[in-house]
């Protein structure tokens, strides 16, 4: 039996009177490419900040690599962290430092390495999301929002993780250039050998990165299968997100 | 508590209701503000420290407010020379100028100018630089990087504003008093060298050290407000420019309010 990198049991999140996690299960096995499917307030974002440590859920279990993390904001936490990279849906870059301070941030300040050489590493992994060494004094301000992602997933994969997350990489984007940020996903994170977890509603973007898709509806998976299986799925919630069809079961949220 | 649950069958607010929820959130947002003043003062005394961030802060927070300190201690003190000019006046007690100035500066005015020109330029400015970073998820990257928010945001702009906010009021001292200075030489006919030495032999160094303790406190203050409404940010254009106009308000209130309070306290123990 494999070990599940990460695993969610019965987690549930509630803020206020809106139940948005209503007891989400799900595993991810290392080196596998998870997507996770899910309209707009469906609780994609709300699961992956349970998952990554940013919120704590009411209820149910967070475990990476078979450890407790749930509640548990010391070392256990910290150890997690040190091993997973997330791409943030705006990149999340810091303005104030430029782009190789932003992709060599982890090294210098957790890692302690010097910043000589953490610019070097910062430049090489800008080479490796087709980015060149004249960019990495640049501010993020000053870079589109293709190179911003490119910047952000350099950061992401800069310290080798074992588990990378995705929040709708490729939203804000056109089609090429979403069409290159899904390469470099699937590129790097087939590179390192890691496990990711991406949450989208970009259907384009799930068939090309997923090994399996799950989709997330009203704070439950109702739907879990292999990539290829999306479009015979059986399941009228799936079938209607596949296809975005305004009639179904789903209502649209407006 | 909703709405609903707070208005009677009729559809009156009740106010019984609508007083405990008041006191309530109140209570809710002191406790908040309190466990956020203590983690981010933890940070700040603790190891570990991010002194580039630190000097960086401090060149944001001290250098780049000189010029609006200067420009409002030298008016406050030319102000204030005129005013204790036309009171002395009238009992012929217009010898009193320089003695009353540098007390007043010193003692009061400098630090309370600093303090509310700070709370406008660096509090609502930390306020709406931390509130961009918490809704553009700055925030929540730092976190997965493993950096700790209240470490490498929070703990350098308090201890930049608690180290540069006395030597502001020692500066918006020394300038406050030229401006008196400058107005009664220049306007109400006092002889330069008579009005300097008067000063300095009314100045005692209780006077300097009473308005630099209430600076260091203004400093925490005026940062931890910045932080505290940045932190708690809503998601938008909006909520950024409310936590700005927050953190001003209750920073220039606290600073009054707390002016108040010290110049008490010292009164009561003889500095």
């Amino acid at each position: 039996m494999t070990l599940s990198i990460l695993e969610l049991r019965g987690v549930e999140k509630s803020f206020g009177r809106n139940h948005v996690l209503r007891g989400v299960d799900l595993d991810i096995a290392p080196g596998r490419s998870l997507v996770v499917l899910g309209g707009s307030g469906s609780g994609k974002s709300v699961m992956l900040k349970n998952a990554l440590g940013l919120m704590t859920p009411d209820a149910g279990k967070i475990l990476f690599d078979g450890e407790d993390v749930t509640h548990d904001q010391g070392k256990t936490r910290e150890a997690m962290r040190a091993r997973i990279g997330m791409l943030f849906q705006s990149a999340a870059l810091f303005d104030s430092l430029t782009v190789w301070e932003n992709v060599s941030f982890r090294l210098i300040h957790a890692d302690g390495v010097k910043r000589k050489e953490a610019k070097d590493r910062a430049i090489a992994a800008l080479k490796k999301v087709r980015l060149g060494a004249s960019v990495a004094d640049l501010r993020p301000a000053e870079l589109s929002g293709g190179m911003q992602k490119r910047v952000g997933l350099a950061r992401a994969i800069i310290s080798e993780p074992d588990l990378i997350f995705f929040d709708e990489p490729t939203t804000g984007l056109d089609p090429i250039t979403a069409d290159a940020i899904n390469d470099l996903i699937i590129e790097q994170v087939k590179g390192l050998g890691a496990a990711s977890v991406s949450i989208t509603h970009d259907m384009a973007s799930a068939r090309k990165i997923a090994d399996e898709i799950a989709m997330l509806f009203e704070g439950k998976i109702i739907w879990r299968g292999p990539a290829g299986d999306i479009d015979h799925s059986g399941n009228p919630y799936v079938d209607q997100f596949v296809h975005g069809r305004a009639d179904g079961p789903i209502q649209p949220a407006i | 508590m909703s709405n609903a649950s707070t208005k009677t069958s009729g559809g009156f607010p009740n106010p019984l209701q609508w007083i405990g929820a008041g006191v309530l959130g109140t209570c809710q947002e002191l406790g908040r503000l309190t466990l956020f003043a203590s983690r981010v003062k933890f940070a700040a005394f603790t190891p570990r420290w991010f002194g580039g961030e630190i000097w960086r802060q401090m060149i944001a927070i001290g250098f780049y407010s000189l010029p609006v300190v200067g420009l409002s201690a030298i008016f406050i003190g030319a102000a204030l020379a005129l005013n204790i000019y036309t009171g002395g006046s009238r009992y012929g007690a217009e010898q009193f100028v320089p003695n009353i100035v540098v007390l007043g500066i010193t003692r009061e005015l400098g630090v309370v100018i600093t303090g509310l020109m700070l709370a406008g330029r660096v509090s609502a400015g930390i306020a709406a630089e931390v509130g961009a970073m918490r809704v553009t998820e700055q925030i929540d990257a730092l976190k997965t990087l493993s950096a700790n928010p209240f470490r490498y945001l929070y703990a350098p702009r308090f201890l930049a504003a608690v180290i540069t906010l006395p030597l502001l009021v020692i500066v918006a001292d020394v300038i406050g008093v030229m401006g008196g200075w400058l107005v009664s030489v220049q306007a109400l006919d006092f002889d330069s060298t008579v009005y300097l030495r008067n000063t300095l032999d009314f100045m005692t160094g209780e006077d300097v050290l009473a308005g630099l303790i209430k600076a260091v406190v203004f400093g925490g203050v005026i940062a931890i407000m910045g932080c505290y409404h940045g932190d708690h940010s809503k998601a938008g254009a909006t909520g950024v420019g409310r936590a700005a106009t927050l953190s001003m308000v209750s920073a220039a209130v606290l600073v009054l309010g707390l002016n108040y309070v010290m110049s008490t306290l010292f009164e009561s123990i003889g500095l």
